[in-house]
């Protein structure tokens, strides 16, 4: 019956590897630095850590949608570049933009110099701009990078089920925001939610912009608990009482998504009709996407050219940097390779039959555990992964001659990327499987076909989209991967992110702009790709959703 | 069909250990691998040893604890002395017997069972702005100065739980006590013109802004700005300040390694050790990072020179190093980076 189970729980208990490690760690601690934390550090951690997840989840939501409804629903002067423009900041590192919105807003930096000059001024402190090194300031870099998870999850929601609905909405006289706030949003909010869950759970598992400009999270608390206190045990306390909000987080998410059920099948996968814009209309919504694009990318990645063609023209480019380039590229590739297959299992496994009431619970909390390697810190994880791998070799270090140690291979940082990143196919996916209906699967078993063919021959073809888009999204998130990478990675072999990291840790960021500007150059393509994925979508490739066998898909109240 | 093939053969290329030398050592280091370059070729030239390298920063002494006897490292060399006596604490590290070691080494930054050794020394220095502190009374300044009301709204000093504040407020406290240190922690707070966050070179850089007046910072920050080899707008940002060295109480970190306690390459490791405090390699390390080299006789570089003789509080290094606990305490305590 269940035929997808035991794959989807070995998938799982891969992940759940460096959180037992964890657990153990945190079982070694006696808890007597808790007094103190509670005390001194974690309420106020806490709230920065919820100004910050409001801030940015706000940000995300509010910018990715709005974006994707303007871009999906209406016509108006450049909308095909800002199109895939909006999607350009998944190419940035948080904790590149951090350094670059700091050096780009620093009284010494060309915005405010070109503000005095401008204005006549020379005292810095005769400009009163908002500090960076603030909760704010974390807000718009964090935000104005991780704004495209929700925007590409919107625009598929919208690009692929919205057509119909908003005709019979623009038809009965709606325009504007009542569309969007009876229609749109009611009709994606689930897709808005995944985007917005995954960039919040980036937001919670980032540590160097948050602790670059000054933002003490409780991410920031677990690592200067390791590092500073010493205390790998605390650490992964703290990490683990974490995970608890991240279930929090996914909880919501969930609800969010039961909340809009009912309707959200795939009837036709045909763009909504562009509807015209008055000309300062127009001008409007080109302006308002522009700027999510401008701050996220063109602001950070303008100064990365910046500062790498000033290093190149001085130093030449690194003799390395062909191999950092191909050792981000394979390793990415392999990590998307392998986390794939894995996901599609857990999504098909969460599915079951189709029918929300009859999923399984142990099914959906496997889903959502999937989800844990995403959320846990990157270096926190990354040293349970350690101990892991270390227990491991422990186990086979009587048949050295013949296994040899997986610590400090290759294959050590592929399976961190696993665990870190087999939340983004799982949520994607899981995602787009709402969007198929239920009776999809009736009809395919009453005709006698099994969970493999269904998934192989029904749902794959439907589900390619979703696919792709997950495959480049991982892709894109592994290239930018430091903690784990940095930890677990081989003798004499440096990434893009590591090489880069390398001279950031020296207070030189400058001289890590070249790598950085490469991890943003070879991402490009992948992201281009990931734009125009939708463009050959237009025609439907699926018949099979497109006969709709069990007749027209009205309200199927099950 | 080839592609299948060609990949396979790629990951086997990654997966495969690396092809064995003859001769190698293998090194765990947190300072930055471009800075030791430079050493670590020469070193291959001088004795034909390969040397392999990771860099690595925060778990550097977790993945040698986990991966334990099957450990490929033989050296581990990490930045602050919290740092180096973790590995030792951890009993991470072996004991070494060598006379070069010891005839090169001050006995005060090595352990007596040879165990670590340093490799270099950097101060803790306040940067005084050359516009607005006048030379006179930047060249008094002292750590406790900073907390003077004259300075309300004028420090500017990163993460209060950097390795290298922490290490600072360490030797403090060993000279006055934890509620001294309370007490100048709070008032320190109070001058701070912006959050304590960022990096070291931002102290200069906001220096020259006109953000802050004074600041604390380490000394190679601003030897790498003044030598030029960040460009011309760091050397501006170097220019606006001037280093001074607080009289016989500077407060010194290390940098330093050790020999692993499972090392495989043990003799090679010792034959790095040993070239790294050579004459010629302490003379990269003043010169290539502005440090200061721990061999007697070695010249810094003079850039360093200019910032005035260095004489460091005679403090133990591993109780700097034990304070640090106690230090971040205090530090969570008074809200210092909130």
């Amino acid at each position: 019956m269940r035929f997808f189970r035991p794959g989807a729980a070995a998938s799982v208990a891969l992940v759940a590897l460096p959180v037992v490690a964890l657990v153990q760690a945190a079982m070694w601690g006696a808890g007597d630095l808790w007094p103190h934390l509670v005390r001194h550090v974690l309420p106020q951690a806490a709230v920065e850590t919820a100004l910050l997840l409001a801030g940015v989840g706000a940000v995300v939501a509010g910018v990715g949608a709005g974006t994707a409804w303007l871009v999906s629903c209406y016509r108006f002067p450049g909308r095909r570049v800002l199109s895939w423009a909006l999607i350009l900041p998944l190419a940035l590192p948080t904790y590149v933009s951090a350094y670059a919105w700091l050096d780009v807003m620093h009284p010494a930096g060309p915005v405010q110099s070109g503000l005095r000059a401008l204005l006549g001024l020379t005292d810095p402190r005769d400009i009163p701009l908002p500090e960076m090194r603030s909760l704010g300031g974390c807000v718009l870099v964090m935000g104005s990078v991780l704004y495209p998870y929700a925007y590409l999850a919107a625009r598929a929601a919208f690009d692929t089920q919205g057509a119909d609905l908003l005709r019979a909405g623009r038809s009965l006289g709606a325009g504007g925001w009542r569309l969007l706030r009876s229609v749109g949003l009611p009709m994606a909010w689930p897709a808005i939610a995944a985007g917005t869950t995954l960039a919040l759970l980036e937001t919670l598992n980032d540590v160097g912009a948050a602790e670059f400009l000054g933002v003490r999270t409780l991410t920031v608390s677990v690592y200067v608990t390791w590092i500073t206190r010493s205390s790998l045990e605390g650490a992964a306390q703290i990490a683990l009482a974490l995970l608890v909000l991240v279930g929090l987080l996914l909880a919501l998410d969930g609800w969010a998504r039961a909340r809009a059920r009912g309707g959200q099948a795939v009837r036709e996968m045909v763009r909504p009709d562009l509807a015209p814009l008055p000309a300062g209309r127009g001008l409007l919504a080109a302006l308002l996407c522009a700027v999510p694009a401008f701050l996220g990318f063109v602001v950070p990645g303008g100064y990365l050219l910046w500062a790498a063609w000033r290093r190149v023209a001085e130093f030449g480019l690194p003799p390395a940097l062909g191999a950092w380039i191909a050792n981000s590229v394979l390793l990415s590739a392999i990590c998307t390779a392998l986390v794939l297959p894995s996901a599609l299992l857990l999504a098909s496994n969460a599915r079951g039959d189709g029918r929300p009431e009859r999923r399984g619970v142990l099914d959906r909390a496997l889903l959502r555990l999937s989800m844990f390697g995403y959320a846990l810190p990157g270096g926190i994880a990354a040293v349970g992964m350690i101990v892991v791998l270390g227990a491991m070799d422990e186990m086979t270090e009587g048949l050295a001659r013949w296994v040899p140690a997986l610590s400090g291979t290759v294959g050590a940082v592929v399976l961190a990327y696993y665990v870190r990143f087999l939340a983004v196919p799982a949520a994607g996916l899981d995602a787009a499987y709402l969007r198929i209906q239920p009776q999809v699967d009736w009809s395919a078993r009453s005709l006698g076909a099994g969970p493999w063919k269904t998934l192989t021959r029904i749902h794959l073809p439907q589900l390619l989209p979703a696919l792709s888009a997950s495959a480049l999204l991982v892709f894109l998130d592994a290239m930018k991967e430091l903690p784990a990478t940095l930890l677990l990675r081989p003798f004499n072999r440096e990434t893009l992110a590591t090489a880069l990291y390398a001279e950031a840790a020296r207070g030189t960021y400058e001289e890590g702009a070249v790598a950085a500007l490469a991890l943003v150059v070879v991402s490009l393509p992948v992201i281009i790709l990931l734009a125009t994925g939708g463009r050959s979508r237009k025609t439907p490739s699926i018949r099979g959703a497109q006969r709709d066998p069990v007749g027209p898909a009205k309200e199927h109240s099950p | 069909m080839i592609r299948p093939r060609s990949a396979l053969f790629a990951l086997s290329l990654l997966l495969a250990p690396a092809a064995a030398q003859a001769a190698e050592v293998n090194l765990y280091t947190t300072r930055e691998p471009g800075l030791l370059r430079p050493l670590t070729e020469r070193f291959t030239a001088e004795t034909g040893i390969q040397v392999n390298t990771v860099f690595v920063q925060g778990g550097l002494a977790e993945r040698l604890a986990a991966e334990g006897s099957r450990s490929r490292a033989d050296v581990a060399m990490v930045v602050d002395v919290g740092n180096l006596m973790e590995l030792v604490d951890r009993d991470l590290a072996q004991p070494v017997r060598s006379g070069v070691l010891e005839g090169a080494i001050p006995a005060n930054l090595r352990d007596p069972q040879g165990r670590w050794f340093a490799l270099s020394t950097r101060a803790r220095a306040i940067y005084a702005s050359r516009e607005r502190i006048p030379e006179a009374e930047a060249a008094k300044l002292t750590y406790e100065d900073l907390t003077d009301p004259r300075f309300k709204g004028r420090v500017c000093i990163r993460s209060g739980q950097h390795p290298y504040n922490t290490a600072l407020f360490s030797h403090l406290i060993i000279e006055h006590g934890e509620p001294w240190l309370r007490d100048y922690l709070t008032k320190l707070k109070a001058n701070l013109a912006r959050r304590a966050a960022g990096g070291d070179r931002e102290v200069a850089r906001d220096i020259m802004a006109g953000i802050c007046d004074v600041g604390v910072a380490n000394t190679y920050y601003a030897g790498l700005m003044l030598s030029g080899r960040g460009g011309d707008e760091q050397k501006r940002w170097g220019e606006a300040v001037r280093v001074v060295l607080p009289a016989n109480e500077t407060a010194v970190n290390l940098t330093g390694a050790v020999v692993t306690r499972h090392a495989p390459n043990r003799a090679e490791a010792q034959r790095l050790l040993e070239f790294m405090v050579s004459p010629e390699a302490q003379t990269v390390y003043a010169n290539a990072n502005f440090e200061n080299p721990v061999r007697p006789g070695t010249p810094t570089n003079p850039i360093v020179e200019g910032f005035g003789s260095l004489a460091p509080r005679d403090v133990s290094m591993p109780e700097v190093a034990a304070r640090r606990t106690a230090v971040s305490r205090i530090v969570d305590e008074v809200g210092f980076d909130r």
